[in-house]
This record gives C-alpha cells, sequence and structure tokens, in this order.
C-alpha cells in the first residue's frame, strides 16, 4: 500500500517535472529564431523533410474524406429533400473541424513521429553532446529549425486538406449524385463567413502544428538514448499528439463558435 | 548541390499551393469578396417590432439580389423597438425615401434577410438616414394563433 502511494507520488512529481523541462526547452527553442533567421537554408531543409514528404497523405486523405462526406451528407440530406445544402455540410465541417484536427493528426503521424526517432537516434549516438563538445548549441541548430518548419507548414497543410475536401465532395456530390452545381458552391459561400470559419479553422491548425512539433521535439530531445528509449519516445508522441489536439479542440471550439 | 536546388523548388511549390488552398477557402468557399466591396458603403437604419432571427451580416437585398449586409442590431431604449444598422453599397445610392424595409425568410426554413422595396418619391435616402416603413419578422407560432383565433370566430357554435 505504501509502495503503491509512493510510485503515485514519484509519477506525478516526475511528470511535473517533464512538463517543466518541456517548458525550458520550449523557450530555449524560441530563444534559436534570431540565429535561424540569418541561416533561412536551415528552414528549407526542413520544410522540405516536413512539409512537402507530408504533401501527398493530406492530399489523398482530404479528397477521401471529402469524398466521403459528400456522401454521407447526401444520404442525409436527401431525407430532408434539401440537398442543396450539402456544399454547405461538406466545406463548413472541413473548414471548421477536420481540416485542422485530421490533418494534425496526420501530421503527427508521418512528420511528427519521424522528428522524434530522427532527433532521439542523433541523441543516443551521441551526436548532440558531439555538437556540445564544439560549442555548438544544439538546440538552436537542431531543434528550432524544425519547430519553426512545423510550424509554418501545419496551417498550410490544413488548408490543403480542407480546399481538397471541398474539391472531394463536389465530385461526388455534384459529379456522381447529382447535386446542383450553382447550389453547391453559393450556398457555401452564403452560409461560411471568412472572419468566423476560416480564420479560426487557420488558429485552429497553427496552434495544432505548434503543439505536434513541440511534443514531438521534446519527446525525442528527452528520451532515454536506447533504441527502446527511442521506439518509446516515438509512441509517446504519437499518443500525446493526439490527446492534445483533440483536448485542445474542444477547448478552442468552445471559445470560437460557444457564443452562436 | 543539384538536390538542393531540387528541394527547393519542391518548398516553393509546396507554399505556392497551399497559398493558392488558402486563397480558394477564402474566396470560393467563404465571403471573403463580400467583405471587399463592402469597402464604399453607407449606413441606412430601421426600426422593427421584432426583427426575428436577423443577425449581424445577414443580407440586405431588393428583389432577391443583395446590396449590402447588417451591421449591429440594438434595442432602442425609449420605444422597445429593434434598431437594424444596414451597411448598403455605394452603387445603389438612389434609393427612394419611401423605399420600405421587411423581414423575410429565405425558404421555409433558411436564414432571414432584409428585402427594401422602393418606392416612388424624388427624394432619395442618404448617409444615416431611417428607414420610416417597416414590416416585422413573421413569427410563425403568432400566425397560427391568429389563424386559429379567427377559425374560432368564424363558426361560434362550436
Amino acid at each position: 500500500m505504501l509502495t503503491l502511494l509512493e510510485s503515485l507520488g514519484r509519477h506525478t512529481r516526475l511528470t511535473f517535472t517533464k512538463l517543466g523541462r518541456g517548458s525550458f526547452f520550449f523557450m530555449h527553442t524560441l530563444s534559436g529564431l534570431g540565429s535561424l533567421l540569418l541561416r533561412p537554408r536551415l528552414l528549407i531543409n526542413q520544410l522540405y523533410s516536413v512539409g512537402v514528404l507530408t504533401f501527398l497523405i493530406i492530399v489523398i486523405s482530404g479528397l477521401f474524406v471529402g469524398m466521403v462526406l459528400g456522401l454521407q451528407g447526401y444520404i442525409v440530406l436527401s431525407d430532408f429533400g434539401s440537398e442543396e445544402a450539402l456544399g454547405v455540410m461538406v466545406a463548413a465541417s472541413l473548414v471548421r473541424e477536420l481540416g485542422p484536427v485530421v490533418t494534425a493528426l496526420l501530421f503527427a503521424g508521418r512528420a511528427g513521429s519521424a522528428l522524434t526517432a530522427e532527433i532521439g537516434l542523433m541523441k543516443a549516438t551521441e551526436q548532440l553532446s558531439g555538437m556540445e563538445m564544439m560549442a555548438v548549441d544544439p538546440v538552436r541548430r537542431i531543434i528550432t529549425p524544425r519547430f519553426f518548419a512545423g510550424f509554418l507548414a501545419m496551417p498550410l497543410l490544413a488548408a490543403l486538406f480542407s480546399s481538397v475536401g471541398v474539391l472531394g465532395g463536389q465530385l461526388v456530390g455534384v459529379g456522381l449524385l447529382g447535386v446542383d452545381d450553382g447550389a453547391y458552391w453559393s450556398q457555401m459561400k452564403f452560409a461560411l463567413d471568412f472572419y468566423d470559419d476560416i480564420v479560426n479553422g487557420v488558429i485552429k491548425s497553427i496552434v495544432f502544428g505548434w503543439v505536434v512539433t513541440w511534443i514531438a521535439l521534446f519527446e525525442g530531445y528527452d528520451c532515454i538514448p536506447t533504441s527502446e528509449g527511442v521506439s518509446r519516445a516515438t509512441t509517446r508522441t504519437v499518443v500525446n499528439s493526439a490527446f492534445s489536439i483533440l483536448g485542445l479542440d474542444f477547448i478552442l471550439t468552445a471559445l470560437m463558435f460557444g457564443d452562436q | 548541390m543539384q538536390r538542393t536546388s531540387v528541394q527547393d523548388t519542391l518548398v516553393g511549390l509546396f507554399v505556392a499551393i497551399s497559398i493558392v488552398a488558402l486563397f480558394f477557402l477564402s474566396l470560393r468557399v467563404s465571403n471573403l469578396d463580400a467583405y471587399a466591396t463592402g469597402g464604399d458603403t453607407y449606413t441606412l437604419i430601421a426600426k422593427f417590432a421584432n426583427s426575428g432571427g436577423l443577425k449581424a451580416k445577414s443580407a440586405v437585398s431588393i428583389a432577391g439580389v443583395r446590396i449590402g449586409r447588417i451591421e449591429s442590431i440594438h434595442i432602442d431604449p425609449d420605444s422597445f423597438e429593434a434598431v437594424v444598422t444596414m451597411a448598403i453599397n455605394r452603387r445603389y445610392n438612389n434609393l427612394p425615401e419611401d423605399t420600405s424595409a421587411s423581414v423575410f425568410t429565405a425558404g421555409l426554413l433558411g436564414e432571414q434577410y432584409i428585402s427594401l422595396e422602393p418606392g416612388g418619391m424624388p427624394d432619395i435616402l442618404k448617409d444615416g438616414d431611417q428607414i420610416e416603413l417597416t414590416q416585422s419578422a413573421m413569427v410563425l407560432e403568432q400566425l397560427i394563433g391568429k389563424f386559429l383565433f379567427s377559425k374560432a370566430e368564424e363558426n361560434p357554435s362550436e
């Protein structure tokens, strides 16, 4: 019984210690922004591995999510004789929720896990301590470019996901099921507001990009430098990112759309 | 060196395509262009006994064509009427003074909007003027109530 309490207490303390280390790590990452601006090449290299390599999975997933929304939405809406509202349904659910959330989950799986594994392996093979020996700050040199690449890539990927999804919904709704093309676009345009919907969706995706990249980089930097430690850190990245994304999504949605 | 330049091109393409996607979302999917034309507007005021389900940014139209949007709705503290401030596009600055405003619903369950019906007076409404002739929103419950009432009056025997 006593050992149980003891381990519970130790666990809690370790969790908070980790959160504290994570916060300091985040500050340290931000402090590298100045030197990053002097070397944009580092950022472009990371934008390639974080953004361009994630591009394909985002586009394909967006297309299929949009097509499924078009199909399911049509089945429900045709019961009420309002197939014309299909565009509104597809676009609103994509722009407000599915775009940012699904993109962030895919991003955590595709880019986040890769970041953790890369940094963890660097730590395990002592490349990070090697940099410190050469008086190069590994956080500023390695972590900062990756953080800002993820931060910039996420909103772009989410916008891409939503756009492709809207086109996928049109493909199924207008192309296959015969919803009127004009009604699809005009009702969508009438119902969606630029500030309330598009800007809030972009804000969501920026927040998710920030959280996912931060978790991925910190788990990698903080992992136990063994092969098992790296694999555990990678798992934690995906699991913790998913929790944070879904939890934050609820809070952000309540803040943004709660008053309507 | 060759490899880096290919990488740069791909990153550039990625950023460009994503920004096109953002523009697509703003202009094609949402109503950003309505804000763009909203830059040059003048305001009209109308008082309604009941503004129904009108909201800020609801449409103001003539003959079904959107000519502006609602800026704000608040209560007149003296008369307890709803004061609706509308931003009308400058292009339509020749509305006669006896224009009337009514609250209509698009479709059976659609959004509510203000429909203006131009009158025939030679004087025109200027910035900040008030539209005097207004017709409130129809409330379904009141309509049903009136209908039942008149039915009951028709057959007093029952």
